[in-house]
Formats: structure tokens, C-alpha cells, sequence
């Protein structure tokens, strides 16, 4: 019996434009597989995990968060070298609620994730003009002044910070909740950046006097990118407060600002799923690599070097690639 | 025509650095005319379209749009006003497909306003808008992507972009450049509909031919000034624009 290859998401695509004619089970699961993946991998795999691995995967939630609000500022012209000001707004303002007006955590999560986005926005507002370096160079910059004028001020706590905030309820709840906001935010702004809402977005990164040419005001639109991305890491912070019950000057460090661009750029930018896929490879690596010492920063570097020397268009577009370009043996029809 | 201007321009006048780019250009623009800028290279039409749609500020002089100040605007209001420009350097998204590239001016305010408040499909009506500069729908031209499409078809596309502003007064910087005349003769019927919708248009041309057959008056630009103003005919028979066009006989 002779055999041939056959590609499995062409009939799909043959028999529709956009919408997707579904005939067997096979192709559903084509499909919904790489959707259905992720969902069902952070459902099941804190259950698997012991407690020290546990506490990485919130790391690889929140700095996937992170990442997916540095992508969302990429595709939508601004390069950012601040994460960590989001992350800190955010932690700050969730830390100083508690603190002072002794709010709950599902309450100061909530509003400092807003908060947070609307004075990071706020913040950049005057140079949202910039473009390219220049842009990346002020995020780089406010945040570094920030925890300077906390230092010299001490206001919330000044280099102390401030300690003893309330705890979520359980590790679990920490953990289930970071996920779930990562998956949240993976799967909306995906949908949000293919939207014709994003195509403006994208369409601003590409070319932004074509979009200014449609009557579209760009820098109202930069402000609305800016704002989701900011509440975005302010949301990450904010939880992170309640996980470590501290909030002071380490959350405006730059990891925050170029662990989520590693991921980013290692995962593969302008499709969210790569930020996040990123996040899930760099930190648990950096984890394992803790064994070696000093020379940890060393093979962690080697790695991300062969990572972007390997894949420059990044892991999460080498994967979706050869995934649309499965086959499968099928019987020569006589 | 007895009308007020749809367009009045001013003594408008550009310098960047020592050159005089733009230099005291005034005229008037009345509903439904066809004005034919041309001038060799450099010679400031193109800034002079810059300087009506905002993209660069004016030293001085003033543009008016239906009686209102509309110098130094920022370019999305100008084009909420109705004047929509296309670019000489065609400036699609490449990546994405024909009809995508239409999604960003089919979101614009202006064209919400003028529906009511509503967008409607934008895809369905991004494919009747390319249909009607010519991506013909059988052969699915309009699902291609951009970085593919020869350029007489970019050109339409900056054109259906611009049309689908739903625009009174249209400024086309150069739309017959780089094209075939066969390109440039299937694009002449879909300007003179434009003409008969009522449209006003501005086109910047170096292919005088075609243009002097379908504009309604001709201004010449040397060195940012304008030497001429006129009928195809009567700019054509000046002896300033024979100089600039050939060179001095001395």
C-alpha cells in the first residue's frame, strides 16, 4: 500500500476563510490543542510541583506577566527598558493601602492594579512623542529616580520599606491566582492585539504617520497601550506585595525591567504566547543554574546567547512554524 | 462659480534652515475643481502638501478650510475635517493583506461619525472599497499581502485608503509615478469618478500628460515659488515654466 504525507491543517484551511469548518475530532484537537495546553499545564502542574518549585512557578507567572506587558508596549511602538516601574507602582500602591488604610488584599490588589496603571501612564504621558531609544531610555530612568526620591523622602517607609502586610489566605490561592492572570492576560490581550483595536496598535509600531493620516489621534492610542501595559505589571506587583507581606526599594530593581525582555525576545516578541512561553523557560533555568555559584550569570548568558543565535525569530515562532507544518501518512488513493 | 473657496491658501511659506522650501505660495481651491501641481524635483509641491494636512509647520501664511484657520493643525483633525492626503513613498503595512491595510483608516473617527456612530464590517467594507479601484475580486488580489502586491497595485491601495476617509478634498502626491501607462490609464476613470461624486482634488503629477487631461487648472512650482497658474494650455505656452522645465536658452 503506497503512503504519502499530507499536512494536516490544510484541509481546514482549504475549506475555510476565516471560519473554520471543523470535520472530525483530529482536527479539533489540531485546533484547541495549543490553546487547551496551557490551561490544562497550569491547572495540574502546582499539584505536581513540591513547595520550592511551587515558589518558582509564581515567579514564572509574574515575570510572565511582565513580559506579556513588555510585548504589549513593543507591538504598540514603545520600547521599554522600566518594567520594573509598573511592577513597583504597582507593589507600592497595593503596599501603602494596606499599610495605612489597612484595606484587604482583594481589595488593594484591584485598585492598585488601576492605580498603578494610571500614574505609570500618567508618568510617561509628557514623552510619549519619543520614539524608539529615547522612550526606552526615560522608562530606564524613572524608575531608578523613583527609588531615589523614596530613599531621600522616606516616605512609605523610605530604604525600610514597609513590612508585615497581610498575606493571601493560602500558597495555594497565590499560586492559582498568579496562573490564572497570566493565562487572562495571555489569551485576552492576544485577542485584543488581533483585533481591528490592535491592528491600530500595530499599525503604529509600522508605520505612525499612515495611521496619523486616518484622522486617529496616535498618542491617544500610545496612552491606551501604555495604560494596559502599565496595569498589567502594576497587577503583578501588587500581588507580589501580599506574597512577600513587604513592599520596598528592591521593586523598582532592574531585573523586573530586562528579565521580561530576555523572555520576550527568547520567546519570541509581537505574539504574547512567546513572552509567556519565555518566562517558562528562563526562570526556571536560572533556578536550576543556581547550583553553580558565580558562575550561574555565566551559563545563564551562554544560554540566552545560543537561544537568540539558534532562533532569532524566536522559540514560540520556531514552534507554531513547525506545528502548522505537521504531517501525517495517508493512503494513496488509485 | 461664484461659491466661497473650499480652500484658501495664503501666502504659505516653509523654510528649513537657509532654503526657502515653500515660498509665499497663495491660491484657491473651489468644490468639485481639479487642481494639477507640477514642478521639477525639489521644487517644494510636496511640502506644500505637508503644509496643508499638518505634517510640517508653516513659517508663516495661513490655509483655510471652509472659512476656518486650519494652519499647523495636528494632521488627524485636518483629516477629520475631510482632507485626506495619499503619499508620494506608498507606506503600506507589508505584512499584512490588502484589505487589512484598509482597517486603519476604516477606524477612523471621521468614519464613524459620518455612519452614525456605528463601523459596521470593516472587511466587507474594506473588499467593496478595493473592488472599486481595481483589486479585482475574482482573482483575490485583496486577500494578498502587501510586501507581494506590485506597486500599481500599492498605489490603489493608498488610494482606497485615502477614499475610504470619505474625504471632500483629496490631495494624491504623485500617484501616477512608477507606473505603467497602461496602470496609469486604468487609474484615470476611477479619479474622474471621484470628479462626478463631487470630490475635490489636489494632484501632485510629473506625468503631465495625463494630468493635463483630466485637471481643471495647473500651478507651477519652481524653488518654491509659483511661476504659473492657469489652463494646461495657457501654462504651458509661459516662458518661465519652458525655462524651469528645459533650462535657459542663454
Amino acid at each position: 500500500m503506497k503512503k504519502r504525507k499530507e499536512r494536516i491543517d490544510r484541509g481546514i484551511k482549504v475549506r475555510s476563510g476565516d471560519i473554520f469548518a471543523l470535520c472530525s475530532w483530529r482536527e479539533m484537537l489540531y485546533l484547541s490543542g495549543p490553546r487547551l495546553l496551557p490551561l490544562v499545564g497550569c491547572a495540574l502542574l502546582p499539584l505536581l510541583l513540591g513547595t520550592y518549585w511551587q515558589r518558582v512557578l509564581l515567579s514564572v507567572a509574574v515575570f510572565g506577566l511582565l513580559a506579556i506587558s513588555w510585548d504589549i508596549l513593543a507591538q504598540s511602538s514603545m520600547v521599554s527598558l522600566g518594567q520594573a516601574l509598573f511592577f513597583g507602582m504597582g507593589a507600592y500602591c497595593a503596599g501603602a493601602m494596606n499599610h495605612y488604610w489597612h484595606l484587604p488584599a482583594f481589595v488593594t490588589i484591584p485598585l492598585a492594579t488601576i492605580m498603578g496603571g494610571v500614574i505609570c501612564t500618567a508618568l510617561l504621558l509628557p514623552v510619549l512623542r519619543l520614539r524608539g531609544i529615547y522612550f526606552a531610555m526615560v522608562t530606564l530612568i524613572v524608575p531608578l529616580m523613583l527609588v531615589r526620591i523614596i530613599e531621600a523622602s522616606k516616605i512609605f517607609g523610605g530604604t525600610e520599606g514597609l513590612s508585615g502586610l497581610t498575606p493571601l489566605p493560602s500558597q495555594w490561592i497565590e499560586l492559582y491566582v498568579s496562573l490564572a492572570a497570566l493565562l487572562g492576560a495571555l489569551f485576552g490581550f492576544r485577542r485584543v492585539m488581533s483585533s481591528d483595536y490592535g491592528l491600530v496598535l500595530k499599525g503604529i509600531n509600522d508605520n505612525d504617520r499612515s495611521v496619523m493620516n486616518a484622522g486617529i489621534n496616535i498618542y491617544w492610542f500610545k496612552a491606551q497601550a501604555l495604560f494596559l501595559s502599565s496595569a498589567v505589571g502594576a497587577f503583578a506587583g501588587a500581588l507580589m506585595t501580599h506574597v512577600y507581606m513587604f513592599v520596598g526599594m528592591p521593586v523598582f530593581a532592574l531585573d523586573y525591567s530586562i528579565l521580561p525582555i530576555a523572555a520576550a525576545v527568547v520567546g519570541g516578541p509581537g505574539s504574547l504566547a512567546g513572552a509567556t512561553l519565555g518566562a517558562f523557560i528562563l526562570v526556571p533555568l536560572s533556578e536550576a543554574l543556581r547550583a553553580l555559584g558565580g558562575l550561574r550569570i555565566v551559563f545563564y548568558g551562554v544560554f540566552l546567547v545560543i537561544f537568540i543565535v539558534a532562533l532569532p525569530e524566536g522559540i514560540f515562532h520556531f514552534i507554531s512554524r513547525k506545528y502548522h507544518q505537521f504531517e501525517r501518512w495517508v493512503e494513496v488513493e488509485k | 462659480m461664484n461659491s466661497a473657496p473650499l480652500l484658501q491658501v495664503v501666502e504659505l511659506s516653509k523654510a528649513f534652515g537657509g532654503v526657502q522650501a515653500v515660498n509665499r505660495i497663495s491660491f484657491d481651491l473651489r468644490k468639485g475643481e481639479l487642481l494639477g501641481v507640477i514642478g521639477p524635483n525639489g521644487s517644494g509641491k510636496t511640502t506644500t502638501v505637508n503644509l496643508i494636512t499638518g505634517f510640517v509647520r508653516a513659517t508663516s501664511g495661513k490655509v483655510s478650510y471652509k472659512g476656518q484657520n486650519i494652519t499647523n493643525w495636528a494632521p488627524y483633525k485636518i483629516v477629520r475635517l475631510g482632507i485626506a492626503r495619499t503619499f508620494q513613498m506608498v507606506k503600506p503595512f507589508y505584512q499584512l493583506p490588502a484589505f487589512k491595510n484598509m482597517i486603519v483608516p476604516l477606524y477612523s473617527p471621521r468614519v464613524k461619525g459620518l455612519a452614525g456612530g456605528k463601523y459596521g464590517d470593516r472587511n466587507a467594507v474594506a473588499l467593496d472599497l478595493l473592488e472599486e479601484v481595481g483589486f479585482e475580486r475574482d482573482a483575490q488580489v485583496a486577500y494578498k499581502v502587501a510586501s507581494v502586491l506590485p506597486q500599481g497595485y500599492l498605489k490603489r491601495l493608498e488610494l482606497a485608503k485615502a477614499m475610504a476617509l470619505q474625504p471632500e478634498l483629496m490631495i494624491l502626491d504623485e500617484l501616477f509615478s512608477g507606473l505603467s501607462l497602461a496602470e496609469v490609464a486604468s487609474i484615470v476613470p476611477i479619479i474622474e469618478k471621484l470628479l462626478l461624486e463631487g470630490k475635490t482634488i489636489i494632484m501632485i503629477e510629473h506625468r503631465l500628460k495625463e494630468l493635463f487631461r483630466i485637471a481643471h487648472r495647473v500651478m507651477v512650482l519652481n524653488y518654491g515659488r509659483m511661476i504659473a497658474e492657469g489652463s494646461a494650455k495657457e501654462v504651458m505656452e509661459n516662458d518661465e515654466v519652458k525655462k524651469a522645465y528645459l533650462g535657459s536658452e542663454e
